[in-house]
């Protein structure tokens, strides 16, 4: 079943059917703008909504009850009249908004007045020894095969690294019946200090009460190690064991799964490659856009809203949405703006949703040793490059990720950077003494996702054809 | 403050880096100015073609020299830049493609060059099993080859400075002078003079030379390249269309680059292009058509490089016609990777000894300026 897009010109083209990208779209198409909502995913719902409309989980109080939020986001997207497109990938957008997007094998071309980008977040890199091994996997990958299929793991469970996802996670594994035999909390003992000024915002944040006892419940049933301050996989060719660091002890338990988590980052990699520019954010340790207070970027007709903004949770996210949209509406069509919730209460809400965000933020910074790898450990996975690989280029004149090309393979193997990219500018910005703005990031450029050739060439693919060609 | 050098590069492409590197080779001190970093712009994101297969008579016999530096580039480097050579072929698609060729060769041995050779089917299908059965031959070049373009340049600029030249990049060289038998630059609030200077600047340079009263017709393109993931070993040799715009070569690795010529849109002052995915889906067709095993490879990534062209297609090359102590070398209209390392060695003889062997007399900014010549 392929579906593509209706026109081959929209008021507003979303991107991203989480929650700001549900919100964004419904807002724009309610105020009579041609709306056009794109997403990869095969239903709506995003990260936090995975599988709103199709999970197996039917008990609610297994995913808890914010997830079943999600539900009214998309009832109202339905309502709205935008159209919505699903199993669709956008692998191009640039400074003219012209996007090229994929769907079922086939690409189409369209145009936008305006483009607002809801991309979401992707995990942190957590580049420790041995993480590339059969059996280690992030905990957002196992969060999606448990919201998708709820599939839970059943052998020798570790969890480790920090963040409230940890925690949130690892309390859907265990309600839904599944194993973990440990968690290794590597929040900094020091960023407990450090975000004690904050906490009072945090006390009155929706957060607060949530959190607390997602980790009383999880506590409860598994054994918590914190202050890890190591961590290193290990096996032959398949995970056995996980050594750690915590309290000054060190120890190895076998272990047949690996889930590593510690947060998530901005997903840049669309609005770089249309040229939007980013800062170094030096709280989130990651890439931001710059953005105004409308979510506007520096190109002339794309806004930003959600966690691709600059990570603010799904609350947050859904409002920035609403923002964003109501700005593409005054632009678009000013009368009806008026008839849409102030841009004030917005911002209020805003600031709402957004209180307790630095406490979080402050407390679960990860530590240097856990984003800034050494040694034999594999940075680039895609051309198998370590830590000594880039260390040695950077002594002979690499200067940047970019550069870094001369010498190396680095980004430019299929994920082109995406999965590498941050660990790679902060390892030259340390080798070479300078901050992560100065040393810059990779040229991200399109298809921000792989297309097949055909695909491009527009000619359906016959298996028929590829077989006999791999035959002659 | 004002430092004083021998001779004052503007451009960290290869072009500009060669020439560094053999000014410093013939024992001067020179400055090479980038404004980005080397490499940052068509030499170090092009195709890596080094050919001297179906180029314009005038710059033959400076590709010939070049290439005769590419088969020891490691001995002037320390770094093999990834130089293979497995020939480029030229590809006619029917009789008519076939019959140019064969009076582009004949035209090429009547001057007296042999690198260009013209193959019937049989040799084409020896060289390129892959192409489809119904090309009925082509020209092949057999000591071209392709090189990594980023890997090049940068080895070219680390050598320079290796040999003592001064290397500035991150801040474009501006408030270009002539005073006193000196050439006086700025780079931020240093100054450098020089009684000679290079201008190398690549889509960049056009200006600088109308600044200094030599316009040329020259115009700002950005070729765009395609590449695949790791697909069979099928290819050896660099692959050219005769009738359409397409270019091919697969890699030790398996990843395929398709190139040829198709355009995006330059944004010379902000350094960056807007691709043209319609043309490449032509790219995609053509590759799709010619070779199908090609047809389950995905694309990972496409980008477009800013380089200067000409109207004729040919370099500016040489001494100033109105300054002393000034020379071009600019407006490689697509094809000038390969000149690299050739057009350094040239240049650095036009400037030390005042002369060279090579023939260059046609690339001169003099022909457009015929009343003055
Ligand atoms: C792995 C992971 C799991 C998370 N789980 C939770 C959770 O359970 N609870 C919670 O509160 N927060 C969770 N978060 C945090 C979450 O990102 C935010 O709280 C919230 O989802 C942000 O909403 P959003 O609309 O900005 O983005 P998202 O919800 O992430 O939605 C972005 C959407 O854009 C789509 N998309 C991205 N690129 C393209 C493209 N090129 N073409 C088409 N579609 C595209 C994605 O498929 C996705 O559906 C998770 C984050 C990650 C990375
Ligand atoms: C996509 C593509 C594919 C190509 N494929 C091939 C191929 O296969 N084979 C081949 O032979 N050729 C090829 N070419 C052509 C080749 O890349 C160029 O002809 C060659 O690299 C030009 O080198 P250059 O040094 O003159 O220019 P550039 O590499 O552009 O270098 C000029 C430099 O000058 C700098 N500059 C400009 N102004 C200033 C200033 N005021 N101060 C300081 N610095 C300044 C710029 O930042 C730039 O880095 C291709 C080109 C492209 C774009």
């Amino acid at each position: 079943m392929t579906v593509a897009p209706k026109r081959e010109d929209y008021d507003v083209v979303v991107i991203g059917a989480g929650p700001a990208g549900l919100a964004a779209a419904a807002t724009s198409a309610e105020a009579g703008l041609s709306t056009l909502l794109l997403d990869e995913n095969v239903g709506p719902g995003g990260q936090v909504f995975r599988a709103i409309s199709s999970t197996p989980v039917t008990e609610r109080n297994l995913l808890g009850a914010d997830y079943w939020g999600g539900a009214d986001l998309v009832k109202s997207l339905g309502a709205s009249g935008a159209e919505v497109i699903h199993r669709a990938t956008v692998w191009s957008l640039d400074r003219n908004l012209d996007l090229a997007v994929s769907i079922g094998g086939a690409s189409a071309f369209v145009k936008a007045k305006r483009v607002i980008l809801a991309t979401g977040a992707l995990e942190r890199p957590f580049p420790i020894p041995g993480w590339t091994l059969p059996g280690v996997m992030t905990a957002g990958a196992a969060q999606t095969m448990l919201k998708s299929s709820a599939l839970v793991p059943d052998g020798r469970t570790v969890i480790a690294g920090q963040g409230p996802l940890l925690w949130l996670l690892a309390a859907q594994i265990l309600r839904l019946g599944g194993r973990i035999d440990r968690i290794l909390d590597t929040t900094e003992r020091g960023n407990y200090f450090a975000a004690l000024p904050h906490a009072f915002a945090f006390l009155t944040s929706p957060y607060f009460a949530k959190g607390l006892s997602m980790m009383r419940e999880v506590k409860a049933k598994v054994q918590v190690v914190s202050g890890v301050t190591e961590l290193a996989a290990s096996g032959d060719g398949q995970l056995a064991s996980v050594s750690y660091v915590g309290g000054g002890k060190r120890e190895t338990i076998p272990a047949d799964l690996l889930l590593l988590h510690q947060g998530v980052v901005p997903n840049v990699n669309l609005a770089m490659s249309a040229g939007v520019e980013h800062r170094w954010d030096d709280l989130q340790l990651c890439w931001s856009p710059v953005l105004d207070a409308s979510g506007n970027s520096s190109v002339p007709g794309i806004a930003i809203a959600g966690d691709g903004a600059g990570i603010g949770g799904a609350n947050a996210a859904v409002v920035r949405g609403r923002i964003a949209a109501r700005a593409a509406v005054e632009s678009l069509a000013p009368a009806v703006a008026a008839r849409l919730p102030a841009m004030a209460t917005l911002r209020a809400d805003l600031a709402k949703a957004e209180r307790g965000r630095v406490f979080l933020d402050t407390l679960f910074r990860p530590a240097p040793q856990f984003r800034i790898p050494s040694g034999d450990t594999i940075v680039c996975r895609c051309e198998e490059v370590t830590a000594k690989d880039v260390l040695d280029s950077v002594a002979i004149g690499a200067t940047g990720p970019n550069q870094l090309k001369a010498y190396r393979r680095t980004g430019m193997g299929p994920c082109q950077g995406r999965l590498c990219g941050l660990t790679v500018t902060e390892l030259m910005a340390q080798a070479r003494a300078k901050t992560p703005q100065e040393i810059g990031y990779y040229r991200l450029r399109a298809p921000v996702k792989p297309i097949t050739l055909a695909e491009l060439a527009s000619v359906p693919k016959s298996e028929a054809d590829v077989k006999a060609v791999v035959r002659g | 403050m004002t430092t004083n050098v021998d001779a004052i590069v503007i451009g960290g492409g290869i072009h500009g880096c060669s020439t560094t590197l053999h000014l410093c080779l013939a024992g001067l001190k020179p400055v090479l100015i980038e404004k980005d970093y080397a490499g940052r712009h068509a030499s170090g994101v092009n195709a890596g073609g080094v050919r001297q297969l179906a180029r314009h008579i005038p710059e033959i016999p400076l590709s010939i020299r070049s290439m005769s530096i590419w088969e020891k580039i490691s001995d002037l480097l320390d770094d093999d830049c990834s130089f293979e050579s497995h020939g480029q072929v030229l590809v006619a698609e029917n009789e008519d493609e076939l019959a140019v060729c064969r009076a582009r060769v004949a035209e090429l041995n009547a001057l007296g060059f042999t690198h260009e050779e013209l193959i019937d089917a049989t040799e084409l299908r020896r060289l390129v099993p892959a192409v489809a059965d119904t090309c009925p031959g082509g020209v092949v070049s057999r000591r071209d080859g392709a090189a990594n373009p980023a890997q090049t340049t940068t080895a070219f600029r680390r050598k320079a400075e290796q040999l003592g030249a001064t290397v500035r990049e991150g801040m474009a060289a501006g408030n270009i002078r002539y005073g006193d038998g000196l050439w006086l630059v700025d780079v931020g609030s240093d100054t450098y003079a020089a009684p000679v200077l290079v201008n190398a600047a690549g889509a960049w340079a056009g200006k600088i030379a109308a600044a200094l009263g030599e316009p040329v017709p020259v115009e700002t393109v950005a070729p765009m390249l395609m590449i695949t993931s790791r697909v069979p070993h099928f290819i050896d040799p660099v692959v050219i269309l005769r009738g359409r715009k397409l270019s091919f070569k697969q890699f030790k690795n398996g990843t395929v680059l398709i190139g040829g010529g198709h355009l995006a849109t330059p944004y010379q002052d902000r350094n960056e292009t807007v691709l043209d995915w319609k043309s490449l889906a032509i790219s995609a067709r053509t590759v799709f058509e010619l070779f199908p095993i090609m047809r389950g490879a995905t694309i990972v990534r496409a980008w477009a490089g800013i380089e200067a062209k000409m109207k004729d297609d040919i370099p500016v090359f040489g001494p100033s016609s109105r300054h002393k102590g000034l020379y071009h070398q600019f407006g490689f209209s697509l094809h000038g990777f390969q000149l690299g390392p050739g057009a350094g060695a040239v240049m650095a003889e036009l400037i030390v000894n005042g002369g060279t062997q090579t023939r260059i007399s046609d690339l001169g900014i003099d022909r457009f300026y015929p009343a003055t010549s």
